[in-house]
């Protein structure tokens, strides 16, 4: 009856991890989504709590209460604009309890009803081991993933001669360690599998560029999920490896929507070393051509004699903090009967879904953005495309160039609109270090600035 | 018909049926056997079948849950698997819950449940923020 009652409760809990999931499929629906995943979580650590196994909670609650205060204040405090950081140490910290549990297993398996130390059942062996090497990487990874993005370490790739070599090296011993480990059951066997995890964990994100953390972060939730699947098995628990298979798969599709957007392989975005040489982008051959560039007040006077205006973010937006004076010039075109729509390119920002967040706290409301393939085909009929902070994701070289960094990758038509504005601090190429050719046509008008001031300088010339 | 073959052929008939109902319960017998085999053969025998089962089925549903997402909702997506992924604090729970004092898998499992509070707070609490933000045109 009792191990009866359990099952039904992890059940429960699983169920409500799938509609959390489920919830996201619109803004209306999400909130209620994430009540249901709280809802899941208090269900399996309260069913946990009354395994006859827990009988000291002293320590239970210390813990719940030093992390849950920590993890609210974060979250509570954290800006929008730091979010990827914020969800890369977070992953970071899930892989950390994954080593936690495989170790705690490994030296206290009876705890867990899989054998005396020293003698775990071959199979349990396999999985604590699974669970311990893809928490130790995803670990490191992230830790690696979360200090590019704040700026702690250059977000530029590192690379070094033999790397690729190096990290085939580590993950041979990892798998004969494993091997060992399984075997022996030793405690030296167990670390030094835990040590080489954490180092390739390192040694596979170091050369990957600032730009790519989308596709680094998105697969590192992936591991995080697959971790929990390993531990999942060791404890036997339905739960967690349904838990840990949805966020695997997650994290896996996310992956994969990130690399679409870019037209690249995952396995070509993490041998890495991509966007190394932006700074020595090829500029000199169209050294001859002219660009025109204008004033705030100028564009104030195109959009406001447009009558459709769509306006493609990009992360130089976020990072100006320009979002906000965005929303106030949209405000004051819609009330001169503009019609004003956003565009968001799948890899904007620095995660999946990054802009859509960062416009949402501008007050922008969610029906007036748009994906790439919704609106893709809008801009033949736009006056003006107005193009704040990004520039590769609207580079047509990419449609017209074969042998382009970025030949293939899907593209904002912002060309076929009337008048494309740009707002950029410079003619410099972007992250994949291509120059573009937007920039010097004769429907251009390039607004040199930084993208807030560029924006209140229009809003001014609006009023 | 005089009253001796009668009787006769209903002694006969009671024994075919005495026959048939021998039969039956054999076959009755055969086929609950059989079931409890197929029943045991369900359950896999060794429970990492069931659990395997249980881990490819999952796949599946995350599969098709996480594509009916919309692409707006990728960010809560990922902060709500993240808080969800540290279900992974019953681990914990189970390490550090046992009678008796500190010793080194408890320290683990305290480290393991205070990580994984971190994130189950701070994933929640994080997405909640970014969901509040999503509104409607007025």
């Amino acid at each position: 009856m009792e191990a009866n009652f359990t099952g039904y409760a992890y059940l429960i809990a699983s169920v409500c991890f799938i509609l959390a999931l489920r919830g996201l499929s619109s803004p209306e629906t999400a909130r209620r989504g994430n009540l249901l995943g709280i809802t899941g979580m208090v269900i399996a650590v309260v069913t946990t709590l009354m395994d006859p196994g827990v009988l000291s909670y002293s320590m239970i609650i210390l813990g719940i209460l030093i992390g849950g205060s920590i993890g609210t204040v974060v979250a509570l405090k954290i800006k929008m604009t730091a979010l990827p950081q914020l969800v890369a140490a977070f992953h970071s910290l899930v892989g950390m309890a994954a080593v936690f549990v495989a170790t705690a297993a490994f030296f206290n398996p009876s705890a867990y009803g899989i054998g005396a130390p020293g003698d775990i059942a071959t199979g349990s062996m396999i999985e604590l081991s699974l669970g311990a090497v893809i928490g130790a990487i995803t670990f490191s990874g992230s830790l690696i993933a979360f200090a590019k993005l704040q700026g702690v370490m250059s977000g530029s790739p590192i690379t070094f001669k033999g790397q690729h070599m190096l990290n085939a090296l580590i993950a041979a011993a990892i798998v004969i360690g494993v091997i060992i480990m399984v075997s022996s059951q030793t405690a030296s066997a167990y670390w030094l599998v835990v040590l080489l995890a954490f180092a390739i964990g390192f040694t596979l994100i170091i050369p990957i560029g600032g730009a790519d953390m989308p596709v680094v972060v998105s697969m590192l939730n992936s591991y995080s999920g697959w971790a929990a699947c390993g531990i999942g098995f060791t404890l036997s628990n339905p739960a967690l490896i349904v838990t840990g298979a949805l966020v695997g798969s997650s994290g896996a599709i996310l992956s994969y929507i990130m690399c679409k957007g870019m037209n690249r392989s995952i396995v070509n975005v993490l041998l890495g070393g991509f966007g190394g040489d932006a700074a020595t982008g090829p500029a000199a051959d169209m050294g001859d051509k002219t660009v025109r560039s204008g004033a705030g007040a100028d564009a104030a006077f195109i959009m406001k004699n447009a009558s459709k205006v769509i306006i493609v973010p990009g992360y130089g937006m976020a990072v100006s903090q320009a979002q906000h004076a965005l929303r106030e010039m949209a405000d004051v075109l819609k009330a001169e009967g503009v019609d004003v729509k956003y565009a968001i390119h799948p890899v904007a920002g620095r995660m999946p879904g990054h802009m859509n967040v960062l416009l949402a706290e501008a007050n922008i409301p969610y029906d007036e953005v748009f994906e790439l393939e919704e609106i893709n085909h809008e801009f033949s009929t736009a006056d003006v495309a107005f193009v704040i902070g990004a520039n590769d994701v609207t580079n047509p070289v990419a449609k017209t160039d074969p042998t382009s960094p970025i030949a293939g990758m899907p593209i904002l038509d912002v060309e076929k609109a009337g008048t494309v504005l740009f707002v950029k601090r410079s003619l410099s190429a972007g992250y994949a270090g291509v120059d573009n050719p937007l920039f010097y046509a004769d429907s251009t008008m390039m607004l040199f600035g930084d993208a807030k001031t560029m924006t209140e300088e229009i809003v001014q010339g609006l009023a | 018909m005089d009253p001796a073959t009668i009787q006769q052929q209903a002694i006969d008939l009671v024994g075919e049926a005495a026959e048939l109902l021998a039969k039956t319960e054999e076959l009755a017998t055969a086929a609950s056997q059989a079931a409890a085999q197929a029943s045991s053969a369900m359950a896999g025998g060794d429970p990492f079948l069931g659990l395997f089962t249980i881990f490819v089925l999952a796949c599946f549903i995350g599969y098709y849950v996480v594509w009916s997402v919309t692409p707006a909702l990728h960010s809560p997506l990922m902060g709500v698997t993240n808080a969800i992924s540290s279900v992974i604090i019953v681990g914990g729970l189970l390490a550090v819950g046992p009678a008796g004092d500190l010793d080194f898998s408890k320290v683990m499992g305290f480290m393991a449940v205070t990580l994984a509070s971190v994130n189950i707070f701070g994933g929640f609490i994080v997405t909640h923020r970014m969901l509040s933000m999503f509104k409607k045109k007025k």
